[in-house]
């Protein structure tokens, strides 16, 4: 076994100086850490340009490590935990879910079209990789306010950008959020999440092993683009940052559905050995981390990389971010059929490598040796650190925030709740994303969650995206429970049974104290409840260095989650369904408006304590959703969250985004929480609530069942005629609203924004 | 039974959902690759949804040329039964087996939503189990619907009542009911004997009833029962 670390520069290559290793924005100590992992030899460029894309903080974890390794990840429904390319979950039969989610954001703030779709294309990758077939997509979105040109101008071009790649891919939208928030402003967040169906047998890991096999690049040819797009991710924006849109990869959806074919072919003719996509830090990232989870070396010859311009250099070709390419290792007796194989979907599979019995990761041009770094230590080396963490005296200052001034009519403020663009309907986004696409989707966007039958089974998944930023912001700790409270409260409204999580954790510059204590916080939150709920972390990305000139983002740990609905005809929609029906409110009252919506749109006050979480009062609300519906006692089922019970009737009264009818209702809230102030029973965003609906005569079945679980079942009232008023009454006082009204504001808030005048018929 | 066969294009993602749908109307289902030269024994070609190459070009522009197309062709001109659903639509009229042509939807967004249409003509092959006038919910998606072609041919084709499905306003929908801006509310057209027939909405989608519904369900019974009736005839 030779572990040779001899390694010469590439003809032309610049030598490696300070100036060099800082524009590569390595630390002098990392820089040290290197050196002696050469034994004390001064890099080659190329193997520089490897160490500053693998140790980005978006490849290496070096500031999130040790709180990431607190994640709760096991549980008897696992296949797949974390550290693959995507977290993997059992379901009934022998089939299995692959699903994670992923942010594109720096991209997108400087092009939003590419950015956005070349994040689409890399998590369904991901998810294709394990051997799992792409079913649906779900995305989160937060730009500034819409009352910005440019925040109009990303928001247009990311819902373009997703919406060209998944429907050409032909892969379902079912679900996602957008949010419009002043501290997304300059820096908007692109989250896309990727759900796929499986085999358990044919799942597959990327891991290499087995010396003597063969490394394959299969699919699109590698260009310039992307050079460096993993460390674009691991800074903080800037007016530099523009000048960084050349290194946006360019994304090709058509070749993503040969490459999407052509994977799941080579996977289930188990003609490979592992796969992986060559995603952030491209050939260099693949490659590397393959061989480190197999513990083997990996000898590539860059000369052999299809490239689509001459003269490319090894330091170009291991740094190209360009999409669509898969790299695949195989024994060689396999390399005839896998070329098949790939033929027949039109791409090309070129032999790159070999796997080595050294560990050593090295690089070869044209028989010259220009990289020869000892694996393991080039993917687990990185230093990490451990950065001080303290919440900010203006955090602490927000939190005591309340609103001042006179409130407004409580009917007025509704109608401005429905208004705002982060609560109004996002039915302008969901026609540009196709959700019906391979015919299985039973619950499309517009509901708590999406629900898809998978094929050939009687069950299906219900999947949602969901973070309020707001309430992480004022408490990081119960806003991360928040967050896994409110994704599992959507998936129990349909029917289903929360199973696992990924995580998009997007937070700013972690040199912050003030940033590193809501990234900790957040993370404990989302662990305690995550543990409550049995609902583990199977993977996940982080992205952080989110700060534009204007400071950080809010902080956003964005929770996908799926659940598991045993039967898909039992799936409950969202909004009210049929006249007479009766209305029950799920779950206790409290009136808390701190960090509510109502503060923060009608009352400009983003301040107060968020609500606490109570978590075992949410687990009971679940089991009380997930056992009605199983008895088909529910007619719909919606989650209070945003707006309060107020904001959660309105929307069971407009109905879905394509609804031809709205619905009345009435809703009496006397000699229930007398305490409780008009404008807080209301807006207030209490947790663990839901509203239901359900024929009169189930209405004693549904309190039976709430209150074997412990939890209350309000009853409030009755829907009403099609087209006619929501009523709230309360003692003598009522409002009411003429629930047609109601859904115009609703749907034509974003197009009146987004298209002018012309946009009001639209919707 | 009738035997029809499904052509995937590079870049086709309609074809498992549709093959379904014509295996759950009774019909055997069977998946051509488009580098073939003949479609076979099938009684009827379906050329399904997607972004055939990508759409790259025009829609269809390229797809027209795959092999496969000329075989489509004379089944076509024999009288055969052909349907396009779809980006299939848009092969259809760029291969001039269907006159007029898809234009980027105004506005020019992509459109992804149930529309409402009108069953125009009940005697072509795949619309005989539905009742003339009846209007049915089913799904849309795409970038390119919007149906156009010269008065003339526009005239002609009402005239000769070619027209198989037209968008039409619904009471409560607060969305255009022309989803894309399309000639006369133009969803689907049809060849002189209804043989040749292509539209943009997707029945395949929505030929279920344990997915939201089954609307869509009878483009396939219909024509699964006309190609048994033309054996069996």
């Amino acid at each position: 076994m030779t572990r040779s670390l001899h390694a010469e520069s590439f003809p032309g290559e610049r030598p490696v100086t300070d100036a060099v290793v800082a524009e590569h924005k390595l630390t002098a100590d990392e820089y040290a850490v290197i050196r002696r992992m050469l034994g004390d030899r001064t890099p080659t460029l190329t193997e520089l340009g490897i160490f500053s894309a693998l140790w980005s903080e978006h490849c290496s974890y070096k500031h999130t490590k040790p709180v990431l390794r607190r994640f709760p990840t096991e549980g008897p429904q696992v296949l797949q935990g974390p550290g693959e390319n995507a977290g993997v979950l059992r379901l009934p039969d022998g089939w299995a879910v692959a699903f994670k989610i992923e942010s594109h954001n720096h991209p997108s703030a400087v092009e939003p079209y590419q950015g956005a779709a070349t994040g689409v294309g890399g998590i369904l990758r991901d998810v294709f990789t394990m051997g799992a077939r792409p079913v649906a997509v779900l995305n989160s979105l937060r730009f500034g306010s819409l009352d910005d040109a440019r925040n109009r101008w990303l928001f247009a071009g990311v819902v373009k950008g997703v919406g060209d790649y998944g429907n050409c891919v032909g892969v379902p939208t079912l679900g996602g959020e957008v949010v419009f928030s002043p501290g997304y402003t300059g820096n908007p967040l692109v989250n896309a999440m990727a759900v796929g169906i499986l085999r358990a047998e044919d799942l597959i890991t990327a891991r290499a092993h087995g010396v003597g096999n063969i490394l394959l690049a299969v699919g699109a040819r590698t260009g310039r683009d992307g050079i460096h797009g993993a460390s674009f991710a691991s800074e903080d924006l800037s007016a530099e940052s523009e000048k960084r849109r050349p290194q946006v990869q360019v994304g090709d959806p058509f070749t993503e559905k040969l490459l999407l074919e052509a994977s799941l072919e080579l996977i289930t003719s188990r003609v490979i050995v592992a796969i992986q996509d060559m995603g952030a830090a491209g050939l260099t990232s693949s490659s590397a981390e393959m061989a480190a989870r197999g513990g083997v070396g990996v000898e590539l010859d860059t000369s052999k990389v299809p490239t689509r311009e001459p003269g490319m250099t090894p330091y170009e070709i291991m740094l190209s971010e360009s999409q669509e390419r898969m790299l695949v290792v195989a024994e060689p007796h396999r390399i005839d059929e896998i070329v098949a194989i790939c033929a027949k979907w039109d791409l090309e599979a070129v032999p790159v490598g070999k796997v080595t019995d050294d560990g050593i990761f090295r690089i070869v041009h044209d028989g010259r040796t220009v990289a020869a770094i000892p694996g393991q230590d080039l993917v687990e080396g990185c230093p990490i650190q451990h950065p001080p963490a303290a919440e900010g005296d203006a955090a602490v200052a927000r939190r005591a925030l309340a609103p001042a001034g006179a409130a407004p009519a409580l009917d007025e403020a509704l109608l401005r709740l429905l208004d705002a663009p982060t609560i109004a309907s996002k039915r302008w986004v969901f026609q540009q994303f196709d959700g019906t696409v391979r015919a299985g989707s039973a619950i499309t966007p517009g509901g708590d969650a999406g629900v898809l039958r998978v094929a050939d089974t009687p069950f299906a998944l219900a999947m949602t995206v969901d973070c309020n930023n707001r309430h992480v912001l004022l408490d990081p700790y119960e806003g991360g429970k928040g967050v896994v409270a409110e994704a599992a409260r959507n998936i129990a409204c349909t029917g289903a049974r929360p199973l696992g999580i990924t995580d998009c954790l997007n937070f700013g510059n972690p040199k912050k104290p003030e940033v590193f204590f809501q990234f900790t916080e957040a993370c404990r939150g989302i662990s305690d409840a995550c543990r409550a709920f049995d609902t583990p972390v199977t993977g996940g990305n982080v992205s952080l260095y989110n700060e534009s000139p204007t400071g950080a983002i809010d902080p956003t740990p964005t929770v996908g989650m799926v659940g598991l609905l045993e039967d898909v005809t039992l799936a409950v929609p969202s909004h009210f369904r049929q006249t007479g029906d009766a209305i029950l409110l799920l779950g206790s009252t409290h009136g808390h408006l701190g960090g509510s919506a109502y503060w923060a749109e009608v009352r400009d006050c983003i301040g107060g304590a968020p609500p606490a979480i109570d978590l075992a009062a949410e687990r009971a609300l679940q089991e009380t959703l997930i056992a009605g519906a199983a008895q088909r006692l529910f007619r719909s089922a919606h989650d209070l969250s945003d707006g309060g019970l107020a904001v959660a009737l309105a929307e069971c009264c407009i109905g879905g985004p394509w609804a031809t009818a709205t619905f009345g209702a009435t809703a009496d809230l006397s000699r229930h929480q007398d305490a409780i102030s008009d404008e807080a029973w209301f807006f207030g965003e209490d947790g663990a609530r839901a509203l239901v609906s359900c024929d009169p005569a189930h209405v004693a079945a549904i309190q039976q069942l709430a209150a074997r679980h412990g939890i209350s079942a309000h009853y409030l009232g009755l829907v009403g005629e099609a087209g006619g008023s929501l009523v709230i009454t309360r003692d003598e006082r009522r409002w009411a609203w003429d629930t047609p009204t109601l859904r115009h504001t609703y749907v034509t808030a974003i197009p009146r924004r987004m298209d002018g005048a012309q946009g009001a018929g639209e919707g | 039974m009738a035997r029809i066969a499904v052509v995937r294009f590079p870049g086709s993602n309609c074809e498992t959902e549709t093959l379904a749908a014509i295996t759950r109307a009774g019909g055997q289902a069977t998946l051509l690759d488009y580098r073939e030269t003949s479609i076979g024994h099938a009684d009827a070609v379906i050329l399904p949804g997607g972004f055939s190459y990508g759409d790259y070009l025009r829609s269809g522009a390229i797809a027209r040329f795959a092999p496969i197309m000329d075989a489509v062709r004379a089944h076509a001109e024999a009288g055969g039964g052909v349907i396009g659903i779809c980006n299939g639509f848009q092969i259809l009229c760029e291969a001039h087996l269907l006159p007029g042509a898809l234009l980027p939807n105004a506005p020019r967004r992509f459109a992804a939503r149930p529309v409402d249409v009108r069953i125009e003509r009940t005697d072509t092959i795949c619309t005989g189990d539905y009742t003339a006038g009846e209007v049915i919910r089913i799904p849309v998606a795409h970038g390119e619907g919007r149906y156009t072609a010269d008065a003339a041919t526009l005239d002609a084709l009402e005239a000769e009542g070619r027209v198989v499905l037209r968008y039409v306003p619904v009471a409560g929908t607060d969305l255009p009911f022309n989803p894309n801006g399309a000639d006369r509310d133009i969803a689907g057209i049809c060849n002189a004997t209804g043989t040749v027939v292509g539209f943009m909405p997707h029945p395949e989608r929505l030929a279920d009833d344990a997915i939201g519904g089954d609307a869509g369900h009878r483009f396939f019974t219909s024509l699964v029962s006309r190609l048994a009736a033309g054996a069996a005839a």
